[in-house]
């Protein structure tokens, strides 16, 4: 009976020794695992264009998919310390992986970033965190914007809106008249990280470009005490009043299924939020609008995904990494990509005639670059960002004096 | 060959010393590991940089942490309190030779086969306005009946008792009335010939003798108090606002996303206190016991 055993085993070795010869060819394919957090729908066929791509130029792709971003992003940090890094890892174009660079775990990408001209092609608040010390650390796929202003034309109608807001007060005024329609004015997913986009929305469209900038980058306690600072905290926690009493705990998604299906008016969100509403078959300029911002001057935040290379010692890698960093920056790589994500190109020469109409109008926002700004992510390390995110959550929904909120937010960013 | 006799007295050691070492290194030494780190500036990694109790003062600034304390502190009280409660009469109830003891007890004990995860996600369905448990009401006629604990700042904390008395108390019943049926029949007896009702006996007599049942009760239920973590996260994610956080928790998000192991271990280090308080005095007991 042992015997046996060990005979079946020792044959079933032979037979995969067998077929490992078999596809012999596969094992010089330059093996390439990518840690990613890409795992919707929309999401998997968007990355699966890359992947499609990279095994077309030769490589071999082996997918690690990690469900939720700072899931996916821990395991590449263990793995990249345990000393068993991927190939490649998603990281936010921001200050989430600088950690990893100082710390001198990172292979630099100078020859694309070189070849790619990024010093002057890429939008300025992305470039800044992936270059760090003169080199490029990182490979920019795409440009979210997270803070549209989405909004449902039946909706609009049904509350007797005529025109898209132009302003912050119109907007007060249109979310006035949704709420008198009985609809849920603003659909709002009560999660920390939701009211961070709200807020980073209202800052921006209330406080203008400077104030968002002293706030962000500068950290400046001066202007987070300034009266326009507290303008801008009260706005935001004025739309607190249009939210419904189910709000707190929502996803961003079911938010969204609230617009489609024309219970709700606005929605504050990133332009992921296209994801959903493509999937229930409206499209952009007929069911429903979004807005980038209010006026000619209003910023435009970026955010964006990037892939990070970890050193290695092993040749097979680094080779890997090498073409998997090319085809990431190839046009038609980019080009399909973006158009399943639902996010912006990072270059600038493609054909935008494919695209959506807000993705068209975004890109026409975008090619004034004075506008630019980064997501607070950008400019914040992550426990400076959490930190904020905590003040902002608990000035939602308590009954926090603004002076205090003011108080808590200069000391959540002075560390 | 006999083994000479010194040797004889080392072979036990000998024997025991993975398990102690598996002591000294995977829990003492990561425990020194957290203090160590708690007193640098660490950020993603650790660092050497010594900045003494920086990350406490930091720590017990910051409102959520504190918040969280409170929300432990209250939520262990209730916690406790009200699973020692229920899973005490369950055990009686199930203790008067019922019929169908069997299914009883496994009804009972069945939520403790679920995970918290599970847990939390179907008691916040319940629990969301407009569904579960206030649309069930809605349905059964009660058209004013409203019930939105889980969205309100100040009741948040009570449904995540709810949720987790719900799962834990059928395991307290379990050891509760293993303990029951550990106490000689002939007190029983007695105490009927003594005319004395039932309710007092379990009251006056029967419940001081399960004493070493509760020790293990208690002892087993602060230690989930402490590490309380999933249920929340699945029931409200810490909310509304930060109504609901819990030290765990927190000691969680500065770990991973928010790449602070620093701030991280001085939470960690900080949730420690309570577990030693509650320890030393059963380590103490149990010492005397054993001299005595």
């Amino acid at each position: 009976m042992h015997r046996a055993h060990k005979l079946a085993l020792a044959a079933a070795l032979a037979l995969g020794c067998a077929t490992a010869h078999a596809v012999g060819p596969q094992a010089e394919r330059p093996k390439a695992e990518v840690i990613h957090w890409w795992t919707s729908g929309g999401e998997s066929a968007a990355v699966k264009t890359i992947a499609d791509a990279y095994r077309a130029a030769g490589g071999a792709w082996i997918d690690t998919a990690v469900a939720g971003n700072e899931q996916a992003r821990a395991v590449a940090v263990n793995r990249i310390v345990g000393g068993n890094p991927p190939a490649a890892a998603q990281f936010n174009a921001s200050m989430q992986f600088l950690d990893l660079v100082e710390q001198g775990m990172l292979n630099h990408v100078d020859d694309i970033a070189a070849k790619e001209r990024w010093d002057t092609t890429l939008p300025a608040p992305i470039r800044d965190v992936i270059k760090v010390k003169g080199h490029y650390y990182a490979v920019p796929l795409n440009v979210h914007m997270p803070t549209w202003i989405w909004y449902s034309k039946a909706a609009f109608k049904k509350a007797g809106i005529a025109k898209e807001p132009a302003t912050m007060d119109e907007l007060f005024a249109a979310l006035d008249k949704l709420k008198a329609a009985g609809l849920i004015a603003l659909a709002h997913g009560g999660q920390s990280w939701q009211e961070n986009i709200v807020f980073m929305a209202v800052l921006a469209n209330v406080g203008g470009k400077d104030l968002y900038l002293s706030v962000f980058r500068d950290r400046d306690p001066r202007a987070i005490a300034s009266e326009p600072f507290r303008q801008v905290l009260l706005a935001f926690k004025r739309l607190k009043s249009y939210v419904d009493p189910g709000s707190p705990g929502r996803n961003w998604n079911d938010a969204t299924a609230l617009l489609v299906n024309g219970k709700a008016g606005v929605q504050i969100m990133g332009d992921w939020v296209k994801g959903e509403l493509n999937a229930a078959r409206l499209t952009a300029g007929n069911q429903y609008g979004c807005i980038t911002g209010f006026g000619a001057r209003a910023p435009f935040l970026i955010q964006g995904d990037a892939f990070i290379f970890p050193k290695s010692a092993n040749a097979d890698t680094i080779k890997a990494q090498k073409l998997l960093a090319g085809v990431m920056v190839a046009p038609a790589t980019v080009a399909a990509f973006n158009r399943i994500k639902g996010s912006l190109p990072v270059r600038a020469d493609l054909d935008a005639s494919a695209l959506d109409a807000c993705a068209q109008a975004a890109l026409a926002v975008m090619k004034d670059r004075t506008r630019h700004v980064g997501n607070g992510e950008v400019y914040l390390t992550p426990d400076q960002n959490g930190a904020l995110v905590d003040v902002l959550t608990a000035y939602w929904n308590t009954a926090m004096p603004v002076e205090k909120a003011q108080k808590n937010i200069a000391a959540a960013l002075k560390g | 060959m006999r083994i000479r006799h010194p040797l004889r007295q080392v072979i036990p050691f000998a024997a025991l010393l993975p398990m102690a070492l598996t002591v000294i290194v995977g829990y003492l030494g990561t425990v020194l590991w957290s203090l160590r780190i708690s007193l640098t500036n660490s950020r993603s990694f650790p660092s050497d940089t010594f900045v003494g109790m920086a990350q406490y003062t930091r720590l017990f600034e910051n409102e959520r942490w504190l918040l969280s304390l409170h929300n432990l502190a209250l939520y262990g009280v209730l916690f406790i309190g009200a699973c020692l409660v229920i899973g005490f009469l369950l055990a009686v109830f199930i203790d008067q030779n019922v019929t169908g003891e069997g299914v009883l007890r496994t009804i009972f004990l069945y939520p403790y086969a679920m995970s918290f995860v599970a847990t939390g996600l179907v008691w916040q369905w319940m629990l969301t306005p407009g569904n579960g448990i206030e649309q069930a009401a809605h349905q059964f006629g009660f058209a004013g009946f409203s019930f939105d604990w889980i969205v309100d700042q100040d009741m948040v904390i009570y449904t995540v008792v709810i949720a987790t008395v719900w799962q834990a108390s059928g395991l307290v019943m379990a050891m509760m009335l293993a303990g029951l049926r550990g106490i000689d029949g002939e007190i029983w007896k007695a105490a009927r010939l003594d005319g004395i009702p039932t309710w007092r006996v379990y009251l006056s007599i029967v419940l001081p003798m399960m004493w070493p049942t509760i020790a293990t009760v208690l002892l087993l239920l602060s230690t989930a108090v402490v590490k309380l973590f999933d249920a929340v996260v699945a029931m409200t994610q810490g909310g509304p606002g930060t109504a609901s956080e819990v030290p765990a928790k927190f000691i969680m998000d500065h770990l991973f996303g928010r790449a602070n192991i620093a701030l991280a271990s001085a939470g960690a280090v900080v949730l420690l206190v309570p577990v030693l308080a509650m320890l030393a005095p059963y380590a103490y007991a149990r010492s005397r016991k054993g001299r005595a």
